[in-house]
């Protein structure tokens, strides 16, 4: 039995302890909003917080995250996620938005650590989400205008 | 624009009450150059030939036959309704419409998302469907009140009558107007009191795309639905000669191992089991005809081939002596790659087989296909088809196969495992799974005369057809001319008096497939480097030069220009940045990118601003258009850059996004977009964003090193070699 916290609730599962927890969120809690791009952490779109870090859900073995706090997309707390969603509305920036949940959840945890990030920083945290779309310019700007919103001692 | 559409009742309008007392409007517009069918008699009230249903509570839901992928149809198709339908904006929802010849797309013949003509193909349809539904809900109000119908105007989801100072709601009327007949004339809006065409209207789809709940493919769950992964053959023509599933079926977790025509099935209670079943697989390939294909093998090929006379596919004056006679004359070699759609969703699609029927959840553009194919796999009826087409993460054209071999593979693993099924196809199956954009050669000769005037342009190209072998074969493969081998180059506007286009389209192994902008991907690239290398080598301003050539085409001009301006082309730019243009025409629509650049002395390219001048004739969206400029020219930057599925004995040798890179935001240039006002119908705008920026950024690079890449990707490699070799000149 392995037992996880996710967005704040507990579930105790049976099941094999190496398999990804992007795979156990996804079809055993039926969170589907982390999504699967990868396998191997290259894309980000299955980007969840762990402990409140930006963690790869498709490399991290459910064992690994026992007794850690998951927040996943659906979970994440209206103090960051309210701002980035309206700014990634007021800017249009999903397309087909497969990989916008990762985007969201890495700009979430950029913004918790750094609440005024310049470009450089946006680029910093921002390159390891890929977007097949093309709406980088537009995330650019969306977390700029959401950090706008934030008061500056950030929000963690 | 004030033309009358004469409705024939027989041809397709149809209305009838929907359940609950609403109004279902059924509606069908033959494909061009087709006989209108006769809608079917006796259709059930929530039939689905309806594209439009109005309930009591004044709910709006349009069904939009195209599917979304991110080029916002979800928002572009009820816009179009309801503009017509004056309807309230707020009350608009969308659901995807099911797979039935009824939706055909108006230009194709047959219910597909491609070729950008999402629009195009609906744009008188769907505004007919939102003027005849506007007309019946007046035709009610005015019966009610007993009023004249002339006397009444329907605004903002209401039916007004000012004299009598009455109004009401669209859902209110909507059981009256069901029982009416459907008008025999319907009189479209003028563009000038056009509301919501023209204007950026917020996509429909963004609210669920950022909360995790938007309902893609991979999301889908079947009651009692297994996980299936497929081990398909590594070398492209080969096939199984024996397996050993003893192993993968002791994995814990795993149902059932099947052999199916594409390889064999592991299926489990879920994808981890799976991938597990299918790791402990004991397998035997037999290689086949594929065994030695490799990209350099096959490079040599073409490039033989492009020195000998192909199938002619332009003709215009006598190129052969021109060249012969001309005091100047270049010639160019040009490549690309293959390359891999890369949807950030991997493929995927559930199938559940019921007695006599089979109902299938995917993401695809092609719902017209994949409803026959799906059919011949199972063994039964197009009628006992039911496609839910899912939200895309990404299509690209690969969800678009012309043999549906995605859908068709789940719909035979669900015949073998004998349960609902999804299959899943992990990222290394997504990337060496084929329906690549085909590798192309291109060799090109032009003459100059003593002025550096092009006096004639010969272009011979060497590639796969995407065309042969499929059911469109018949339709668009004419006199041994595949044409989207040659679009882009036997279409080339400039004014050369001496011009020939011939094509050499070998076969192989590899399967291909349509890639968004598909043969411009390649002939973009290729015609506007080649008329950049014609400008230098006979110095040219290579702006003054196209502008010259393209005196009769205005629009082609119109945004050649404005592009150039925006840039501010000719003006000082900042040390170490460099200038490239090019523009090219594709799906209807006119094109400019001027790329600004700078390249260290390792080769290594930074892309600092794109400005992109676009005419799609009339606008519906403008946020649309310029997202989709935006999306085309990263998209187009990493095929520029580093795309590259290449070959070695057969097989791929990439496999996910380590060693096959796309573009990412720290490499993500400024991108300034400018629409072009215009009246003309309107054309697309998925793709034609893409073909330009390569060459824009290879005569940028020429422009800052003399140096002249002429085969895709730019990795630092081959532009550091290109620039040693533009110093030292062998």
């Amino acid at each position: 039995m392995i037992r996880i916290n996710v967005n704040g609730k507990d579930h105790q599962l049976d099941i094999d302890p190496a398999t990804p927890l992007l795979w156990v969120l996804r079809e055993h809690l039926m969170l589907t909003g982390t999504k699967f791009g990868c396998g191997m952490a290259r894309c980000g779109a299955c980007t969840v917080h762990l402990d409140g870090e930006e963690t790869r859900s498709c490399v991290t073995p459910v064992k690994d995250v026992e007794g850690r706090k998951v927040v996943t997309i659906e979970g994440l707390a209206p103090a960051l996620g309210e701002p980035l969603k309206e700014a990634w509305t007021q800017e249009q920036v999903p397309q087909c938005g497969y990989c916008q949940p990762g985007m969201i959840m890495s700009a979430a945890a950029l913004l918790s650590g750094n609440p005024r990030p310049n470009d450089v920083d946006i680029d910093d945290a921002m390159s390891g989400n890929l977007c097949r779309c093309g709406t980088y310019p537009r995330i650019r700007k969306a977390i700029h205008r959401a950090a706008a919103e934030l008061p500056e001692g950030g929000q963690s | 624009m004030n033309a009358g559409y004469e409705m024939r009742r027989r041809d397709f309008l149809k209305a009838s009450a929907a359940l609950g007392g609403g109004l279902v409007l059924g509606f069908y517009v033959p494909a061009r150059g087709e006989e209108p069918a006769a809608i079917r008699e006796g259709a059930p009230p929530l039939a689905p030939n309806a594209w439009l249903r109005i309930d009591a509570d004044g709910t709006l839901t349009v069904l939009v036959s195209k599917s979304e992928m991110g080029q916002g149809v979800y928002t572009s198709m009820p816009m179009l309704i309801a503009e017509e339908l004056e309807a309230d904006w707020s009350l608009i929802r969308v659901e995807a419409a099911p797979a039935d010849p009824l939706y055909r797309n108006t230009i194709f013949g047959i219910q597909v998302t491609g070729g950008s003509t999402s629009v195009s193909s609906s744009w008188e349809q769907q505004r007919l469907v939102g003027a005849a539904m506007r007309e019946m809900l007046i035709a009610a109000a005015a019966a009610g009140w007993g009023v004249a119908a002339s006397e009444c105007r329907a605004r903002q989801g209401q039916v007004i009558h000012e004299a009598g100072g009455r109004r009401a709601s669209y859902g209110s009327l909507a059981e009256a107007a069901a029982k009416l007949p459907v008008p025999g004339n319907i009189r479209l809006k003028d563009p000038k009191d056009f509301r919501i065409i023209g204007t950026s209207v917020a996509r429909l789809d963004i609210p669920a795309k950022i909360d995790g709940s938007a309902g893609f493919g991979l999301d889908v769950q079947i009651p009692g639905m297994l996980v299936a992964v497929v081990a398909r053959c590594p070398v492209f023509g080969g096939r199984l000669k024996s397996f050993d599933a003893e192993k993968a079926r002791k994995v814990p977790g795993v149902k059932a191992v099947a052999r199916v025509p594409s390889g064999v099935a592991v299926a489990a209670v879920d994808y981890w089991s799976a991938l597990q079943g299918r790791e402990a697989l004991e397998l035997e390939w037999e290689p086949g005809e594929g065994a030695e294909l490799s990209s350099e093998g096959l490079y040599a090929e073409y490039e033989k081939l492009a020195q000998k006379p192909g199938v002619v596919a332009r003709k215009q004056g006598d190129a052969d002596r021109a060249l012969a006679q001309a005091p100047r004359r270049i010639e160019a070699l040009y490549r690309v790659p293959y390359l891999a759609h890369a949807t950030m969703e991997p493929l995927n699609c559930a199938v559940r087989l019921t007695g006599g029927k089979c109902e299938i959840w995917t993401g695809t553009q092609f719902q017209g296909g994949d409803r026959i194919a799906a059919a011949k796999a199972a063994g039964l009826s197009p009628e006992q088809i039911h496609i839910h087409t899912q939200l895309l993460g990404g299509g690209f054209g690969r969800r678009a196969n012309p043999h549906s071999d995605f859908v068709v593979e789940a719909v035979e693993v669900a015949k073998a495992v004998q349960a609902p099924v999804k299959v899943v196809w992990s990222r290394e199956d997504d990337t060496r799974g084929g329906y690549y954009r085909p590798l192309w050669v291109s060799r090109l000769e032009g003459a100059l005369d003593a002025e550096g005037n092009p006096l004639a342009w010969t272009h011979r190209i060497a590639g796969q057809s995407i065309i042969r072998g499929t059911a469109f074969e018949q339709a668009m493969l004419q006199n041994g001319i595949d044409g989207t081998s040659v679009e882009g180059a036997a279409d080339l506007p400039y004014a050369i008096a001496n011009l020939q286009v011939e094509l050499h389209s070998p076969q192989n192994p590899v399967t291909v497939q349509w890639w968004r902008s598909v043969g411009h991907s390649h002939t973009g690239f290729v015609v506007e480097s080649f008329l950049d290398e014609l400008a230098a080598a006979g110095r040219r301003d290579p702006l003054e030069l196209r502008r010259e050539l393209l005196k009769n085409h205005p629009r082609e001009r119109g945004v050649l220009e404005r592009a150039a301006r925006e840039a501010g082309w000719g003006n000082p730019i900042p040390d170490g940045r460099f200038r490239g243009l090019a523009q090219h025409k594709s799906f209807g629509s006119f094109v400019a990118q001027v790329a600004e650049i700078s390249v260290d002395d390792r080769g290594r390219i930074r892309v600092h601003r794109v400005h992109c001048a676009v005419d799609c004739g009339r606008v519906v969206n403008p946020d649309t258009v310029r997202a989709q400029m935006e999306s085309g020219i990263i998209f187009g930057l990493t095929a520029a850059l580093k795309g590259e599925i290449s070959l070695e004995k057969g097989q791929v040798r990439q496999s996910n996004f380590h060693d096959y890179p796309l573009l990412r935001l720290d490499e993500c240039p400024e991108i300034a977009v400018f629409i072009i006002e215009s009246s003309e119908e309107p054309t697309g705008v998925g793709e034609p964003g893409v073909p330009p920026v390569a060459a824009a950024l290879a005569n940028a690079l020429f422009a800052a090193t003399g140096a002249r890449v002429r085969q895709l990707p730019m990795t630092p490699e081959r532009v550091k070699a290109a620039m040693d070799a533009a110093v030292n000149p062998s």
